[in-house]
């Protein structure tokens, strides 16, 4: 008998370098693809990219994390931990979308945002918070899809969306699994046990209403995508930007609270 | 204080002394200068150190009739609590620990309304001793009530963070209180609304990342500990030593990322400046 997948299972598979990454996503699912780079202020960030496309010929707004497909790779994008020019960036593509009035779609896939002195120096909270603070406002429609390993406030910055879906073996948590254990157990290696508890497959957060949709992974994902994003940006765009707002903030407003998540 | 009593206080990592107000400590040794000083001189000195202006982390109750007029606090949503979602281990048991005794702080905030030199404000005030200041679910809840309290009644909204940052405890659940505080906070600033965030020590992590840096006006307590990741998962991490006093609120200041510090025995005054200076409480 096959044994039932556990959540680290999840983990792992939600961490495998063969997974599709950004450029898969972009080429598979728009058109005519335009990078767009830098934050403006202090730099351009390797982990987080952006730029416009056209989605059945329609413009969009593309924002997401990038991981390399190995070591070599994975140093210059700085394994997909984003930095605050990379946020910023995000921020600002964001803004230029509401301005033009493009829906923005952002690709989740990170460890984290990047622990380090220059990120910290360079402002990491401010910058997070005011990319969560963006998309709660934004006046055009907004999907995130998870499609990796969503962790902590570094995802969760470019995921604050009006649609959240995660593909079926990817995860969306409060921390890396081994970080959790780490704080909880004071042992990294604990990991394992730690997945069982957070809650963090997609199957777990749909139940807990913290995504609205899960992506069954495998052939045909990406036609599964196209008519997923096209299904929801069709009934998005029908809301003016003031309902499209107020509809955002009532969705998070319900979310966690007892009433929604007692199954 | 018994000599096993100092080793638990200097255990600390946050390096300030928690229990301060236990009524058996009739003195204290200070942390930073080592001076032995009386607990009720430091108590009618806004909990800083006389001698050395070490700043002892204050009480909510206490931070709370530091600021206001007297007697002018109404608390809101104290019933707001959390309710273990993930059925995490020892969780609910420990919820129901810190809510048995006389404690009367049942979460890591609290919130409602009062006055300020007669100006009303919504005010929430974290306790960094609560289970670290972490934000779950109920801290995440009362904050944005209060914010929507705050929109709908026309008043500012002054909020003093201290967290460890999200509560691990609630995985996911606790996470997405940053979305939902800094939804509540956008909306109650497009109305208009004036919010201050108070920075004191420490606010890291889920919160500094979320509603702590939102605020129209930014003050920070001298020498608080603010970031997003803490200094032991920097150096843990990526294997960086970092200089000394960074992620403190003098390099922040330095570094253009608060307004002001202020004195603890000024921040009265100094919120009272600003809410006078915004027009408040005039109709």
């Amino acid at each position: 008998m096959k044994k039932k997948k556990s959540a680290y299972d999840s983990v792992c598979l939600a961490r495998d370098k063969n997974r599709p990454g950004i450029y898969d996503y972009i080429d598979n699912l728009f058109t005519d693809f335009i990078e767009l780079r830098g934050d403006r202020v202090y730099g351009d960030d390797k982990s987080m990219i952006g730029g416009i496309a056209l989605f059945h010929k329609k413009p969009v707004t593309i924002i997401g994390h990038r991981k390399g497909r190995n070591t070599e790779e994975n140093i210059e994008y700085n394994f997909g931990m984003a930095s605050p020019w990379g946020y910023r960036k995000g921020i600002r593509l964001m803004e230029q979308a509401e301005r033009f009035g493009r829906p923005v779609i952002t690709f989740i896939d990170t460890p984290g945002a990047y622990p380090g002195l220059e990120a910290e120096a360079n402002g990491q909270a401010v910058a997070i918070a005011e990319s969560i603070a963006c998309m709660s406002r934004l006046k055009v429609p907004t999907i995130a899809i998870i499609t990796g390993e969503g962790c902590s406030g570094g995802a969760l910055a470019i995921a604050t969306a009006d649609r959240v879906c995660c593909l079926e073996n990817s995860i969306y948590t409060i921390l890396s699994p081994e970080g959790f254990a780490a704080i909880l157990w004071k042992d990294a290696k604990r990991a394992d046990e730690a997945s069982e508890l957070m809650g963090l497959t997609a199957s777990e957060l749909h139940a807990h209403g913290i995504i609205d949709d899960v992506i069954k992974e495998g052939d045909g994902l990406y036609d599964r995508l196209d008519r997923y994003i096209r299904k929801e940006l069709s009934v998005l765009c029908r809301y003016k930007p003031d309902r499209l707002i107020e509809k955002r903030y009532e969705k998070y407003k319900a979310m966690t609270t007892a009433e929604r998540t007692i199954e | 204080m018994e000599l096993k009593d100092i080793f638990t206080l200097r255990k600390n990592q946050w390096g300030n002394i928690k229990n301060i107000g236990n009524k058996s400590d009739s003195e204290v040794e200070c942390p930073d200068c080592g001076e032995v000083i009386d607990t009720d001189i430091i108590k009618g000195n806004y909990m800083v150190c006389p001698n050395c202006k070490h700043y002892y982390t204050m009480s909510t109750r206490r931070r709370i009739n530091s600021i206001v007029d007297s007697d002018s606090f109404r608390e809101l949503y104290s019933d707001i609590v959390s309710y273990d979602p993930l059925k995490f281990p020892n969780y609910k048991n420990k919820l129901k620990e810190l809510n048995s005794g006389k404690k009367r702080d049942r979460e890591a905030v609290v919130t409602g309304t009062a006055c300020i030199a007669g100006i009303p404000v919504c005010i929430g005030v974290m306790d960094s001793r609560f289970l670290m200041g972490s934000m779950g679910y109920a801290v995440g809840e009362k904050i944005v009530r209060l914010a929507e309290k705050a929109s709908s009644s026309d008043m500012p909204l002054i909020l003093f963070a201290a967290s460890g940052g999200a509560r691990m405890q609630e995985g996911m659940f606790s996470l997405m209180q940053m979305s939902r505080t800094t939804a509540a906070i956008e909306k109650f600033k497009a109305q208009g609304g004036l919010y201050i965030s108070y920075l004191t020590h420490p606010t890291t992590g889920g919160v500094s990342a979320s509603f702590a840096f939102l605020g129209d006006i930014i003050i920070a307590e001298p020498k608080s500990l603010i970031c997003f990741a803490g200094p032991r998962v920097i150096e843990q991490t990526i294997g960086q030593k970092l200089p000394e006093g960074f992620q403190r609120a003098e390099y922040l200041l330095e570094h253009g990322m608060i307004d002001m510090i202020v004195d603890r025995r000024d921040s009265r005054k100094m919120l009272e400046k600003i809410l006078r200076v915004h027009g408040c409480g005039k109709k």
